[in-house]
This record gives C-alpha cells, sequence and structure tokens, in this order.
C-alpha cells in the first residue's frame, strides 16, 4: 500500500467556473433577478406626496426622526412591533417556501444568489465560457491576462459601490444625499456604508461566492430542519439514469454521464450524489441536462424538482402523487396558517391606528400631593402625540364617576393644547379632589383621560388611577 | 507526516487520532477561515496598540490614538452645549415671569432644571420634590416664602438661613419652651389644632387664642395665616411641615424648628439657577 500523506486541517478553495446555460429556469432566473434588482436600485427614487412637513421620498428609514415611512404607511419608533411582525411573516414564509419547495429563496432570491449570478454574467461577458475561463486561470500571468482581470474587476467594483451607494439611499432623502456624495460632502456614514458594502459585494460575489453560502451561511443548516420526503426539490431520478455512461448494450441509464449538470453548477457540487448541503437548488442542472436528453432524444427531467418520495414511488414503478398532494399537507398548511394570522393582525392593527395618540404615566412619586385647602391632587405625566402633518390643537378630558376636576400644568383650566405636526409633547396634567368629594379618601378612583383632535373629531383615550389619601 | 487513514464507515479521512478506538474525522475547514482568524488576531493586536488596552503597574497603556471614554463623553457634553447654546443665551435673557408662555424655551429650561434639580435639590426635598419632615413639599401651592417665578428664583439664589449670603431669607421664630409655662404651650397647641381640626378642647383653644394673639400673631398673622415676608409658615391650612398632631406641635412651640438651605446662587450658573426655578415653578404649585 503506497503511503499518503494524511491529509491537512485546511482546505484550500475550489475554484468554480459554471457553464452557460439555457432553459426555462434559467430564463425564470434572469426575470427574477432584473426583478429584485430593479426593485432594490429604484425603490429609493419613487417620490411619494405627504405635505410640506414630512419627506416626499416612497421608502425612507429615518433614523434621526425615529420614522419609517413606507408609501402611505408611517410607522414611529413605538410601534416597531409592526417590523417585529413582518420579520416574524419573513420568517415563517421563510419555513412555508422551503418545506412546500426546498430551497428556493437560496435558489432564486438569495441577495447572495442574485449578485454572484450577476458578477458571473460580467465574468463570462469578459473572459469567456467555462473552458475559457479554465485555461486563462491556469495560464500565466500575461498582459492579456491582466487585462482581462482588471477589466472584470473594475465592473464588479461599480456594481458593488452601485449596490452599497443603493442602500444609504434608503435612509436618506435620495436626490439629497447622491449630490451630497458626489459633491463629497455627504455624511461619513454615508461614504463608510457604502465603502463595507462595495467590499462585501465585490469579495463575497466576486470571489466567496459558494464559500458563503457552504459556510457562512446559517441557513443551509436550518432549511434542511424544514424539508422532509414531501418537499419539492432538485434531484436527479437515479432509476432512470443508472447505470450511467454510454453502454449501447441497453442495460445502461439514461445519464450519459456528460457532466453538463456538474459543469453549470454554481456550487460545484455532481447532483447525482444526492441532496447534499450545498446545493442551494437553482435549478441549472434540471436546465443543462434536459438540454442534453432532447439531443439524445430522451424524455425530460432526469434531474428535475420532484419529491424525494417520488423518486422512491418511481423507482418502484407507481406513479408520483400528484404535487398538491406534497404541497397541500398539514405542516404547509400550518405555516400558511401563522402566516396569515400575524398579517391579518397587522393590517388589523394598521387600520385602528389612531392619527392622535396619548399615553398616560402616572406621577407615583410621590403617589398624591395635599393642598393647604386639604384637597388631594394627582400627577399625571401626558404625551399627546400628532402623528398628522399639520399643527393640532388638542383638547384634553377627565371622566369619572366621581367628582374631580382636571388642570393642566400652565394652562390651568384651559384645556386645549397646541401638539405641532409630528411631534410628541408631553403635558403635565394634575386631577384635584376636594376633601369632601369621596375620591380624596377613597384608596384608589378609576379615571379615564380623554383627548380629542377638534379638527378632525379623532379621539384617544386611556384609563388610569386616582390615588386617595388612604393609599399611603 | 503521518500517513493518510480513511474511516471505513464515512469514508471521510482521520486526523490518525483514536481514543479508545474512537477516531477523529477530519472535515477540513476553509482555509481561508484560518486566514480570517490570523487576520483577527492582527487586527487585535494592533487595536490595543491604537486603543486603551494593557494593564500597566498603575493605570493601563493610553493607545496611540489618544481615544478615551471619558474624553468622548466631554466631547458630548460640549458638542450637546454648542447646539443648546442659544437656548441658554435666550434663558439668560428671558422675562421668567412670562417664560410657560415661550414653549420651547420652557420645555428647554424645565427639562434642564429638572437634571439640576435631581443633582442638588432631591437630597432634601426628594427625587420626587415631595420633600419630608422638615424639608418643604415643592408640588403643593403651600409656599413659606413665595411661589412666585422671582420669588423662587430669589429663594434658590440666596437660599434660606445659611450663613454665607447676606441677602439669604432670614427669619427665627423663639423657643416658647423657655416663655411658656407647660399649660400655655397645651393651649396654644389646642388653639392651632382648633384651626384645621374640628376634635379641639374649645376652652382650651379659647385660651390659647389670646396666647397666640399675644405672642405668635406678630409673624404667623391675627389669622394664623402665615405671613410670606418673613417666611412664617400658614397655620391655619391642611400642610404641617414638622406635623400636625399635639405632640409634634408641642414639640414645635417649645423647640422652635426651622430649615436651612445653601445659596445656590454661589454655586450654580445663573442659567441653571433660572432653570431650577422654572422646574419647580412647574412642579404644580407655581403661582
Amino acid at each position: 500500500m503506497a503511503h499518503e500523506p494524511a491529509p491537512s486541517l485546511y482546505a484550500a478553495q475550489e475554484p468554480v467556473f459554471p457553464r452557460k446555460v439555457k432553459g426555462f429556469y434559467r430564463t425564470f432566473k434572469w426575470w427574477i433577478m432584473a426583478v429584485t434588482l430593479g426593485i432594490y436600485y429604484l425603490t429609493p427614487w419613487i417620490r411619494w406626496d405627504r405635505g410640506p412637513n414630512l419627506p416626499d421620498q416612497a421608502v425612507l428609514v429615518d433614523m434621526a426622526n425615529r420614522r419609517f415611512y413606507f408609501f402611505w404607511i408611517e410607522i414611529w419608533s413605538h410601534e416597531f412591533y409592526f417590523v417585529a411582525g413582518l420579520l416574524i411573516m419573513a420568517g415563517l414564509g421563510l419555513f412555508l417556501f422551503t418545506s412546500a419547495l426546498g430551497r428556493v429563496w437560496c435558489g432564486y432570491t438569495c441577495p447572495q444568489t442574485v449578485w454572484t449570478d450577476l458578477f458571473i454574467l460580467v465574468e463570462r461577458w469578459i473572459e469567456g465560457d467555462r473552458n475559457a475561463r479554465v485555461r486563462l486561470w491556469k495560464g500565466k500571468w500575461t498582459a492579456r491576462k491582466w487585462r482581462l482581470r482588471i477589466t472584470k474587476w473594475t465592473i464588479w467594483l461599480v456594481i458593488a459601490m452601485a449596490t452599497g451607494g443603493a442602500w444609504v439611499f434608503y435612509f436618506a432623502d435620495a436626490p439629497t444625499l447622491l449630490r451630497d456624495l458626489v459633491t463629497l460632502s455627504a455624511h461619513p456614514a454615508a461614504n463608510i456604508t457604502i465603502l463595507i458594502l462595495t467590499l462585501t459585494t465585490f469579495i463575497f460575489g466576486g470571489f466567496m461566492r459558494e464559500q458563503v453560502c457552504i459556510y457562512m451561511c446559517p441557513w443551509p443548516r436550518i432549511q434542511a430542519a424544514m424539508m422532509d420526503p414531501d418537499t419539492i426539490t432538485v434531484a436527479y431520478r437515479e432509476w432512470r439514469g443508472e447505470p450511467r455512461g454510454k453502454k449501447r448494450d441497453g442495460t445502461a441509464g439514461d445519464c450519459i454521464d456528460c457532466m453538463a449538470c456538474v459543469n453549470v453548477c454554481p456550487v460545484g457540487i455532481d447532483i447525482r450524489d444526492g441532496q447534499q448541503m450545498e446545493c442551494i437548488t437553482c435549478a441549472l442542472c434540471i436546465d443543462a441536462c434536459d438540454d442534453v436528453m432532447a439531443r439524445i432524444g430522451k424524455p425530460r427531467g432526469l434531474i428535475d424538482y420532484l419529491a424525494l418520495s417520488d423518486e422512491e414511488a418511481e423507482r418502484a414503478g407507481a406513479q408520483p402523487r400528484p404535487l398538491w398532494q406534497h404541497v397541500l399537507r398539514l405542516r404547509t398548511i400550518i405555516y400558511t396558517a401563522m402566516w396569515a394570522a400575524i398579517g391579518l393582525g397587522l393590517v388589523y392593527a394598521l387600520f385602528i391606528r389612531s392619527d392622535i395618540e396619548l399615553t398616560v404615566s402616572p406621577v407615583r412619586n410621590p403617589t398624591f400631593v395635599l393642598q393647604s385647602d386639604g384637597s388631594i391632587r394627582n400627577i399625571y405625566d401626558v404625551r399627546l402625540r400628532n402623528k398628522l402633518g399639520d399643527d393640532r390643537q388638542f383638547h384634553l378630558s377627565l371622566i369619572s364617576d366621581d367628582i374631580l376636576r382636571i388642570e393642566l400644568e400652565g394652562l390651568g383650566r384651559e384645556l386645549a393644547i397646541d401638539v405641532p405636526a409630528n411631534e410628541t409633547i408631553l403635558q403635565r396634567v394634575y386631577v384635584t379632589a376636594r376633601p369632601q368629594d369621596p375620591a380624596a379618601s377613597r384608596n384608589s378612583t378609576p379615571l379615564r383621560l380623554w383627548v380629542e383632535d377638534l379638527g378632525s373629531g379623532d379621539k384617544a383615550s386611556w384609563d388610569t388611577i386616582f390615588n386617595g389619601r388612604e393609599s399611603q | 507526516m503521518a500517513d493518510r487513514k480513511v474511516d471505513e464507515e464515512t469514508g471521510v479521512d482521520t486526523t490518525g487520532h483514536s481514543w479508545d478506538g474512537i477516531q477523529e474525522l477530519n472535515n477540513p475547514l476553509p482555509r481561508w477561515w484560518l486566514w480570517t482568524f490570523y487576520l483577527t488576531i492582527i487586527w487585535g493586536i494592533g487595536y490595543t496598540i491604537a486603543y486603551p488596552a494593557w494593564p500597566m503597574v498603575s493605570g493601563a497603556t493610553a493607545g496611540v490614538l489618544g481615544w478615551s471614554a471619558r474624553g468622548t463623553v466631554a466631547n458630548d457634553i460640549a458638542e450637546h452645549d454648542g447646539q443648546n447654546a442659544n437656548l441658554v443665551t435666550a434663558l439668560l435673557q428671558a422675562d421668567m415671569t412670562t417664560l410657560p408662555e415661550n414653549a420651547d424655551l420652557n420645555r428647554y429650561a424645565v427639562a434642564r432644571g429638572g437634571a439640576v434639580f435631581r443633582a442638588q435639590c432631591s437630597q432634601c426635598h426628594g427625587s420626587g420634590a415631595a420633600g419630608a419632615t422638615g424639608y418643604p413639599n415643592l408640588l403643593d401651592d403651600d409656599w413659606l416664602w413665595g411661589g412666585e417665578m422671582e420669588q423662587i428664583i430669589y429663594s434658590v439664589t440666596h437660599g434660606i438661613r445659611n450663613e454665607v449670603d447676606p441677602d439669604a431669607h432670614w427669619s427665627q421664630m423663639p423657643a416658647f419652651g423657655d416663655i411658656f409655662t407647660k399649660e400655655e404651650t397645651a393651649a396654644t397647641v389646642e388653639y392651632l389644632v382648633s384651626l384645621s381640626s374640628s376634635e379641639f378642647d374649645a376652652t382650651l383653644a379659647e385660651e390659647g387664642a389670646t396666647l397666640f394673639l399675644d405672642n405668635c400673631a406678630a409673624c404667623h398673622g391675627d389669622n394664623a395665616m402665615g405671613d410670606r415676608a418673613v417666611g412664617a409658615p400658614n397655620l391655619a391650612d391642611a400642610i404641617w411641615l414638622y406635623g400636625g398632631d399635639r405632640e409634634a406641635l408641642t414639640y414645635s412651640v417649645e423647640n422652635a424648628r426651622f430649615g436651612v438651605m445653601p445659596a445656590w446662587g454661589q454655586r450654580l450658573s445663573e442659567e441653571d439657577v433660572r432653570a431650577v426655578s422654572a422646574y419647580v415653578h412647574a412642579l404644580g404649585g407655581g403661582e
């Protein structure tokens, strides 16, 4: 037995040179790339009129003022649960799609996949298809190689910079920020963000590629737990393809071992080895194999979207179960129900939202104040929020079963407060019970504070407690 | 180098390590990951040179960038002060009696005053300004020296009965323990109780009323309503600084209790005095 040295504990990256491929899934992926990148690059430039006091950018994360604008929806920082709800929906949606259709997120819409696809497109355009690229990679660093490499890297850098550049436009007024960026007067945070995102896009899309998916991303591990034998995924019909080879004695399977599926794979695996952690289910091997099958006059679908349970059924000569039976099963129904429940809850919460709000913090240090005439006063810090685009006058009032008197700091018995557009103001409110009133001596008396915008008629209320002498 | 060994079960290379027949498989880490690890070490070393890090005998290395957390705070404060410079100027020039009409400036003054109050005043008056026995409650409508803005500013600036500011409010009640007999004290106390309570000995209180008129009314007023000019408390209202039961009143009459407050004008900046006065005025009792 020959003595082979033990392999290193560290493995070098195996370069992958995906070959060009044409077909249904490739075309579908081009469309998805165009739409997702289009949304990403163009969204910040959509304008949306919100009146004179608010930004006119349709989608804007306004960190400085703690607002999130999404077309007609405006999320304040205290309403962040909407964003949390959307994130939960995104998570559940990912579970749903993964359990039904495998890693479609990875294969079609993940930014890493989309940008890598774009970078490979540029690479192929500059350096040629797979064989030319392999030759170039193996060849010496001639002037031509330098020229091609530098051209490619330059275009990558431009795309990367546009990527980082588009990101910052979501956080500030896009036209203003673009002007500042061009005149080099933009805030350092914008420049640093662009620099970081340019570098990560350049490195991840140009050089790391499948390494990001295999070693850096947690999703492959998590998504594997979402899949089961009913999940529709990219698989090889082993019963049909094996034994592979070019034998013509009638015993050979359909697979002619042309390696087309391996050559087009962006992560450099062989789908015929079965389900693998590295596979992002981009479906390009399906296109490649279908092309070959058509040329040798065999039916398409040697490599295809299929459920692993069907592969076994077909092997045994049985009919595969219909698609809807794979997709509609308890697991996917539960995911869909949870997803929809949260979605409906968010929509409901969005519709019952008032344009004016109040929150009341009773001052409990001390619990009450004894006035010189023996009456008992409670103090409340009331925050009044005007979410409308113009200044409003709010009217405060109090409802209780007992006699209580409301006054405002600085305004006395005048209960109208001016609240500027898009602002929250703090108003100190005094509620007083005369010595002879029951509320003055009782432990606690419930009361409700109302705020009304006299202009629009919008109302909001808050229930709280009045502490009497016995509360001490 | 050791020979290559392959685990028969999995077909994966082993490291050659074996414990009780359990072999360690070798699924190699990507080499770039190793480089990243080395890079973080180099970064870490650079970081400890650039920033304060290595503990020495006294203190730690300062770092070549000269950064410090304290310096950052100082910069933030300076920046903040710069942003508020206009408000401070406006506060210093403002007519304090009409301050609440200027909503923005008032908000700034009250917020700033709240910070000053919690740092300087809360030790005696309490963090909620509710006071304690002997330390006036600033939330109510009862004032010893007046609750108008200018009066509050005066009290804050010069303080009460301190030795350092000649303009400090000053008044002192005699200790009637040396002047009254026990019976006279008891009668006076009964009269004081009668002013704000319905349960009292009418005969005794009537006797006390005479004693009060002769001895106390000069400062506390004929109706015991007090006199803010001399800081004499209103004895006819519901509020007692040292307690309103007979025992506490007897002690007060016999020993004459009073408090002391520093002259904050000597310790705080003018804008802080104005701000804390605005804050106290806006607590609920401001007049």
